[in-house]
């Protein structure tokens, strides 16, 4: 498969415009099928297995199957990603689980501030950067000689 | 014929690419352009919170050079590569991203991405560069970034670019379509900037089903960059220089933490440490046979000296790392806790950035603790930003650059309002994720100052001009649709080509010619010259190719992508008679290095018109003293 959609699940985001697996995957995989109304992987051999339509599906209708030409049958990895943390649930192929949380960022969503509140405002010639040299927590952008 | 919209887009600074480094360039330049009056536009074939090589996210920050607290300093940064690259590379390029890239780092720390740290509140470092990092985000957290510089309005995501808009030899912009509707763009800019990203999928890949998707480097990294860099007629370097990364085997998971943080031994099945009972073969290799590390390719090659013995397969020691660390705490309740720890960081390093390794470990029931897993030598692929070097010649900047590397505008190439970073720029290898957001920045307050000092008009493109363009462009469709009820099912016609097959074909001949993994990553002048011959009428076919759908007919254009990437490569192997990166390549007739005549980089030019390629010697000119450390 890898990615593949469980159609008791999927909805085909009814309420929006577009569905989310198709908005998001890089590779430009999941359509919809519009008979069905429900998505699919289009071509399972150029999936990177990046699990962002996974990690993006309000309905959790996606899962991943390892690849079928190397990975053994048994084994699921399945996350739940909130604003600031996911978590992981790894199911053996023997059965057992082990389960991880990790942060996945330390500001608000939508809150990536550009400048990072540093104001510096250097000369269109020379080096230097916006926000620099303080956002480089020196003096002055090196150069050669210094 | 497909009734396709024509939608024109003017404006002053055009970003290629959604990545690493145009979304460094999207932040950079946001900040100039409202200081200027000028108008900056970004073009993602995806969606920018998802899109590039670090779609998925990362585990570590791979360049982080520590200036402010004098850990290292950027001549350090600048010793390290040119030895991973056995002397050939681009110091003034090298420092000048080395300079900024802890700048970027900490604007990641403030934009929310959680680096790691220790209890006295530094970095926690994986390696001498390398810093750990909750990354799952890293990618979302940065697109935010570079979307709340820009605004959404000022972003085409959807939109693939086919490539360059050209007026004489100047760039004057991009053409692509939508992948969404029927819509051809044209996109017309006084300066662009190109980070559309490495090659993969040049070389056939190891896996032979639904695991060609899984390579090490994104698929959807087709190769972009060098077509449109190539054919705008920019020129090119280091394009023989390919990666070939040695990760766990199959699913292509990651070896930095193990290596670098666990202190893990890779062994042979014999319990054998190709590091130590291969090191006299680095003698071959002086002087960088010497340095520390010993350069990656130069790992690669003495791992492939045991696995072309017979002595596989090849394993990670994984438990005896973990064993040897838990065995450091006495206290057998504080050992069993970093036990814990060391197994989270584990799995952790697998979900940030390849998901699939911990499905194949989960599958095959491995217990790190327990057993050691295996590692193997990749496929190659085209990516100047890691441990490849392949990419367009670019200006250095003014201060450092030596007067033969320096044109004016930093990361300009050598077309006249063409800049490149990230994988699109060549000979400054290592810059990784934070190298290329802040080599993206470099070239995009260069593009601003360009525009600025020079003025530079728009360019005169007439409609018919573009209309020939979009008929090119969209032929695939076209001849599709002519011929699809020649037979009973798509797959099979006398008259087209389907991008799959086309691909399949590149990277047949690419494996079996050019040095792939069925060739030993061996190659020669004679099977150099037979890629070529298979690459011309690859060519020739490509105007056979045949769209069903929008998707489609993005599939076309990036295997056109990829056979002028391989064309590339071919041509520079075939013109640099020696082995210098043996690991990478091994040209079986030339199979030593030659420093006397060779300390060079191989450059080219390819002329659109006539269909030419131009190959030259380049000197390395180094700006520090130190030649080699070690």
């Amino acid at each position: 498969m890898p990615s593949y959609v469980v159609p008791d699940k999927c909805d085909g985001c009814k309420a929006l415009d577009k569905t989310a697996c198709q908005y998001i995957c890089p590779n430009d995989l999941m359509v919809l099928n519009k008979e069905t109304e429900k998505a699919y992987n289009q071509d399972p051999s150029q999936c990177w297995e990046c699990y962002s339509c996974v990690k993006i599906c309000a309905q959790d209708a996606i899962d991943v199957r390892g690849y079928a030409d190397f990975v053994p049958m048994g084994a699921s990895v399945v996350p739940m990603r909130s604003t600031d943390s996911i978590m992981w649930t790894i199911k053996f192929r023997n059965g057992s689980v082990k389960r991880f949380k990790f942060p996945i960022r330390t500001t608000a969503e939508g809150q990536a501030d550009p400048p990072g509140g540093w104001a510096n405002a250097p000369s269109l010639d020379g080096p230097t950067l916006f926000t620099e040299p303080e956002s480089l927590g020196l003096g002055e952008v090196w150069t050669r000689g210094k | 014929m497909t009734q396709f919209e024509t939608v024109e887009v003017e404006t002053d600074l055009l970003i290629l690419g959604g990545g690493m480094a145009a979304c460094g360039a999207a932040v950079e330049a946001a900040y100039w352009a409202k200081q200027n009056g000028l108008k900056v536009t970004m073009v993602d074939k995806a969606a920018v919170d998802r899109s590039g090589a670090v779609a998925m996210g990362l585990s570590a920050i791979n360049q982080y050079v520590g200036l402010k607290d004098g850990d290292n300093t950027v001549e350090d940064y600048v010793d390290y590569v040119r030895n991973d690259l056995m002397g050939i590379t681009r110091e003034d390029l090298v420092a000048s991203i080395a300079r900024h890239v802890d700048s970027t780092v900490h604007l990641y720390e403030k934009w929310g991405l959680p680096i790691w740290k220790d209890k006295d509140g530094g970095y926690v470092h994986e390696g001498r560069w390398q810093l750990m990092i909750n990354g799952e985000s890293y990618k979302v957290i940065v697109a935010e970034a570079a979307k709340n510089a820009l605004g959404v309005d000022n972003i085409y995501e959807r939109v693939f670019i086919t490539g360059p808009l050209m007026d004489g030899d100047r760039c004057v912009g991009a053409v692509g379509f939508s992948t969404r509707e029927n819509k051809f763009y044209v996109f017309k800019a006084r300066a662009t900037l190109c980070a559309l990203g490495g090659a993969v999928g040049v070389f056939k890949p190891r896996s032979s089903g639904e695991g060609a998707g899984r390579a090490w480097y994104p698929p959807f990294n087709s190769g972009a960059s060098a077509y449109f860099t190539i054919v705008a007629g920019a020129e090119m370097t280091c394009q023989e220089v390919r990666f070939i990364p040695v990760r766990f085997k199959d699913a292509y998971g990651p070896v930095g933490a193990w290596f670098l943080l666990f202190k893990a031994e890779a062994t042979n099945a014999l319990g054998e440490s190709y590091m130590q009972t291969r090191r006299p073969e680095l003698e071959n290799w002086l002087p960088y046979g010497k340095v520390k590390p010993v350069p990656a390719n130069l790992r690669n090659y003495l791992m492939m000296l045991d696995v072309m013995e017979g002595k596989g397969p090849i394993y990670m020691q994984t438990a005896k790392a973990i064993q040897k660390i838990a065995e450091s705490e006495d206290d057998p309740k504080k050992a069993k806790k970093k036990l814990k720890e060391l197994e989270a960081e584990a799995w952790e390093d697998f979900l940030d950035m390849t998901i699939s390794q911990a499905i194949l470990w989960a599958a095959s029931d491995i217990q790190p603790e327990l057993a050691p897993s295996e590692i193997a030598a990749a496929e190659p692929y085209f990516i100047g930003s890691h441990s490849g070097a392949s990419g367009a010649w670019v200006s250095g900047p003014e201060d450092l650059a030596p007067p033969e590397y320096f044109w004016g505008y930093e990361n300009m190439t050598t077309v006249q309002g063409l800049f490149a970073a990230g994988d699109a720029s060549g000979a400054s290898s290592h810059k990784f994720s934070s190298g290329s957001h802040a080599e993206g920045r470099i070239a995009a307050k260069s593009a601003v100052r360009f525009l600025v000092n020079e003025s530079p008009a728009h360019g005169s493109v007439g409609a018919d001009a573009v209309e020939a363009i979009k008929t090119k462009v969209l032929l695939p469709l076209d001849h599709f649709n002519e011929h699809k009820d020649k037979t009973t099912q798509i797959e099979t016609n006398p008259e087209y080509i389907l991008p799959r097959s086309f691909m399949q074909r590149l990277q047949k001949l690419m494996d079996e010619y050019a040095g792939g993994v069925t060739a030993q990553f061996t190659t020669s002048k004679a099977n150099l010259n037979r890629a070529l011959e298979l690459l011309q009428v690859l060519r020739e076919d490509s105007e056979k190719l045949g769209a069903p759908d929008l998707h489609q007919l993005m599939r076309c254009w990036e295997n056109v992508h990829r056979s002028y990437q391989a064309e590339a490569h071919v041509r520079a192997m075939l013109f640099r008679e020696e082995t210098r990166w043996p690991g990478y390549y091994f040209r079986s007739d030339t199979p030593k290095m030659d420093n006397e005549n060779w300390l060079v980089f191989v450059n080219s030019v390819y002329n659109a018109e006539t269909g030419e390629w131009t190959m030259k010697k380049v000197p390395v000119t180094c700006i520090f003293e130190k030649a080699v450390t070690g």
